[in-house]
């Protein structure tokens, strides 16, 4: 049942209204408000809830992959990694199958799971959801490369190319904000609705794991820009032009996909995600010039256009001069050393944050957090972002500050859950 | 201690909505007189739930509560003739220890009136005329390190502490009141200890924060059998988590108390909320002993 039809269909008795009073939340309403005041706005929740409604924008949970890989992106992001805190594999298990059947209700637009009819207890969901579409939710798990120690007897079973990530130039990682041994994406076109689900997960792993970081994410909204054209950055550009398109099978295949020539069999229908907390130095950038920002990203601010070109897909040709002979897009602009020849693709799915300010320095704390899928980070992110670290003039605005590789697990089939291919 | 008290536990579950209102205290009390209908409604459920079984874990609790309300009584006489010789060193000793009898049953002593605020107001917690109890004897131990003119704090206190234990005598317990009861002392320990906010001059919370999981623990002990007849899976759980949360603590223990405070890390301290948590969730689901 769609959380909306949950709402008006069950019609809350005088009676249910009474017991949730005794539970917490809606209490002060009735107490401040009366009931009179309370039940003409269930009343109102009703005309919306049409069978329509319901079936729009939900991405199936079960499939061969995991959704939120190559589906389209949503607005809004909630991630965050865990620790575990158990050590037996058993309970591990048990977590995964309790989130796999919490996320297929929850990316239907349901409850985490039916409430039990006692007043006595805590509310089974969160509540914050109730009568919100599904709102195109996914979740996404993935795991670190640190799942594979020796805790649950699965080191042999580490895929090759779920190495550590190497240092590259000029990080400065805080391990606060990076890798854990279960990474979670949750995404949505509102905010609340991917909130809440990060909540109900946190709260499902309560005893077997804890949050090691949480960050969420936003870009541009859908109804902001019916076009669906390329989303700009927080530094004003657009960033994804030349993500390749993951619809296309065959690409997925060959960029996206983990495949047998380098990953385990458990792996197949996986695929591997690069996690970069990207903190922008938005002051800075914001002092420095028009030309200045343009040649820092090889593009044009406006238009998106390669620079000396007029349309944002116009091909790069990087080989271009202008009349003293220097190349116009420089070779350590941000597109030029990104396009790796050619030969190098990821596919980003990235958001910008922000998390207010930052207390040391009165500046804005935000960026980018950058998130990239791959058949093989070895010969795909790794060496993209070693190239970008040596040599991006983007650095000069950009510090990356957190980091994490994580092995996305395989889609689960109805009656099955996410991991049991490996578990 | 709580920031809004002297209500019956039946009015608790208000204060969390409270929270978000911003109300003062004064406002609170507003708010539970007009839910009359909510809180007889939960009365009458209650009620309805009692058992021969629950009855037993109630006389067991309360003749543990009774015993911990002597000894407070006890280590509080020892504590105040200390202040009142003006032997810090001595008071500062006894201070912690003397407390965790109290905070072991602090819900209990919530339920009695004012004493809560008389025995454990934080400074600010109260208007500054009426501040008095443990923690105005705490400031003047550790922060003004003298006891001059502490004398008649000590002797209310002491008082304060013989009349808890009068009342205690009669109070009636229901099963409400443990479920809640267990899940509230943990919250205490969420909202005020592990942010190190309740012993602000003497760093002593993590005494607090193991007599609150103690009294917790008490408590499930009570209702176990209870609990596991309902639902075994979740009094197994439980059992564990309480185990975690004391291997946590193992490690700051020190002669026979604990480390202070301010000695642990910032990782340290987020372990310990943690742990708390995971224990806090299960504990949380007992009411499914009171039946829907």
């Amino acid at each position: 049942m769609n959380r909306q039809t949950e709402t008006s269909q069950k019609k809350l008795t005088r009676r249910d209204v009474l017991k949730m009073a005794g539970i917490g939340g809606i209490g002060l309403l009735v107490g401040a408000g009366g009931m009179k005041t309370f039940f003409p706005q269930l009343a109102q929740a009703e005309p919306s809830a049409s069978a329509a409604a319901s079936k729009d924008g939900i991405i199936p949970f079960y499939g061969k992959n995991q959704a939120g890989i190559i589906t389209p992106m949503q607005d809004f992001i909630s991630m965050a990694a865990f620790n575990l805190t158990t050590s037996s594999l058993e309970d591990v298990r048990k977590l995964f199958q309790s989130w796999t059947v919490a996320s297929a209700r929850l990316t239907a637009g349901q409850s985490v799971d039916d409430e039990i009819d006692n007043p006595h207890l805590p509310p089974v969901d969160t509540g914050e959801s109730m009568g919100l579409a599904p709102m195109k939710l996914t979740i996404t798990f993935g795991l670190g490369a640190s799942f594979f120690d020796d805790r649950f007897g699965l080191k042999s079973k580490k895929p090759a190319p779920l190495v550590d990530m190497p240092r590259f130039n000029s990080d400065e990682i805080n391990p606060d904000w990076s890798e854990g041994d279960i990474v979670v994406q949750v995404c949505s076109d509102d905010p609340q609705v991917a909130f809440h689900a990060m909540r109900n997960l946190a709260r499902i792993a309560r005893g077997k794991a804890v949050l090691h970081w949480m960050q969420e994410g936003f870009q541009r909204t859908a109804s902001a820009d019916p076009s669906g054209s390329t989303p700009r950055n927080l530094l004003g550009f657009k960033d994804g032009t030349n993500n390749p398109i993951a619809s296309k099978p065959k690409l997925a295949d060959e960029i996206v996909w983990a495949n047998s020539a380098e990953s385990p069999s458990w792996m197949t229908g996986g695929t591997y995600m690069a996690m970069r907390r990207i903190r922008m130095r938005i002051e800075v950038w914001d002092r420095s010039s028009l030309e200045d920002q343009e040649a820092t990203f090889g593009r044009h601010l406006h238009s998106g256009a390669p620079i000396g070109k007029s349309g944002e897909f116009d091909d790069l040709e990087l080989g271009r001069k202008d009349s003293t002979g220097k190349p116009l897009i420089a070779p350590n602009s941000h597109v030029a050393l990104a396009h790796m020849d050619g030969k190098v693709k990821i596919l980003r799915r990235s958001y910008s944050y922000s998390n207010g300010m930052d207390v040391k320095t009165g500046q804005i704390n935000a960026g980018l957090l950058f998130i990239c899928f791959n058949r093989d980070p070895r010969k795909q992110f790794i060496p993209m972002q070693q190239k970008l670290a040596s040599a991006d003039r983007l650095n000069e605005y950009i510090t990356h500050v957190g980091s994490g590789l994580y092995a996305c697990l395989p889609g689960a089939r109805e009656g099955g859950y996410i991991g049991d291919t490996l578990f | 201690m709580r920031k809004q008290w002297g209500y019956p536990l039946t009015a608790i579950a208000l204060s969390s909505s409270l929270v978000f209102t911003g109300c003062g205290s004064n406002e609170s009390k507003t708010t539970s007189e007009v839910k009359p209908e909510a809180a007889s409604q939960s009365e009458q459920k209650t009620a309805a739930a009692t058992t021969p079984e629950l009855d037993a874990a109630i006389a067991d609790y309360h003749k543990w509560v009774i015993e911990q309300t002597d000894l407070f009584v006890k280590a509080t006489d020892g504590f105040t003739q200390a202040v009142k010789a003006g032997d810090i060193e001595a008071a500062k000793k006894q201070y912690a220890p003397a407390r965790m009898y109290f905070e072991r049953i602090e819900p209990i002593a919530e339920s009695l009136g004012d004493f809560d605020p008389w025995l454990d107001a934080r400074e600010g917690d109260v208007p500054a005329e009426e501040w008095r109890g443990y923690h105005r004897l705490e400031k003047a131990l550790w922060e003004t390190k003298s006891v001059t003119g502490q004398e008649k704090i000590a002797d209310q206190l002491l008082q304060d502490a013989k009349q808890l234990r009068v009342k205690v005598e009669s109070v009636e317990i229901d099963p409400l009141m443990l479920v809640t009861g267990a899940v509230e002392l943990l919250n205490e320990v969420s909202s005020s200890k592990v942010t190190g906010e309740e012993e602000r001059y003497s760093h002593t919370d993590l005494y607090d924060f193991a007599a609150n999981v103690q009294g917790a623990n008490e408590i499930f002990k009570v209702l176990q059998s209870s609990v596991a007849n309902k639902d075994p899976e979740l009094a197994k759980e439980i059992e564990l988590r309480f185990q975690e949360l004391d291997q946590a603590l193992a490690p700051y223990q020190k002669e026979q108390g604990y480390v202070l405070y301010t000695e642990l890390t910032e990782p340290e301290v987020k372990k310990l909320s943690q742990a708390l948590d995971a224990l806090a969730e299960p504990l949380s689901k007992m009411g499914t002993i009171l039946g829907g």
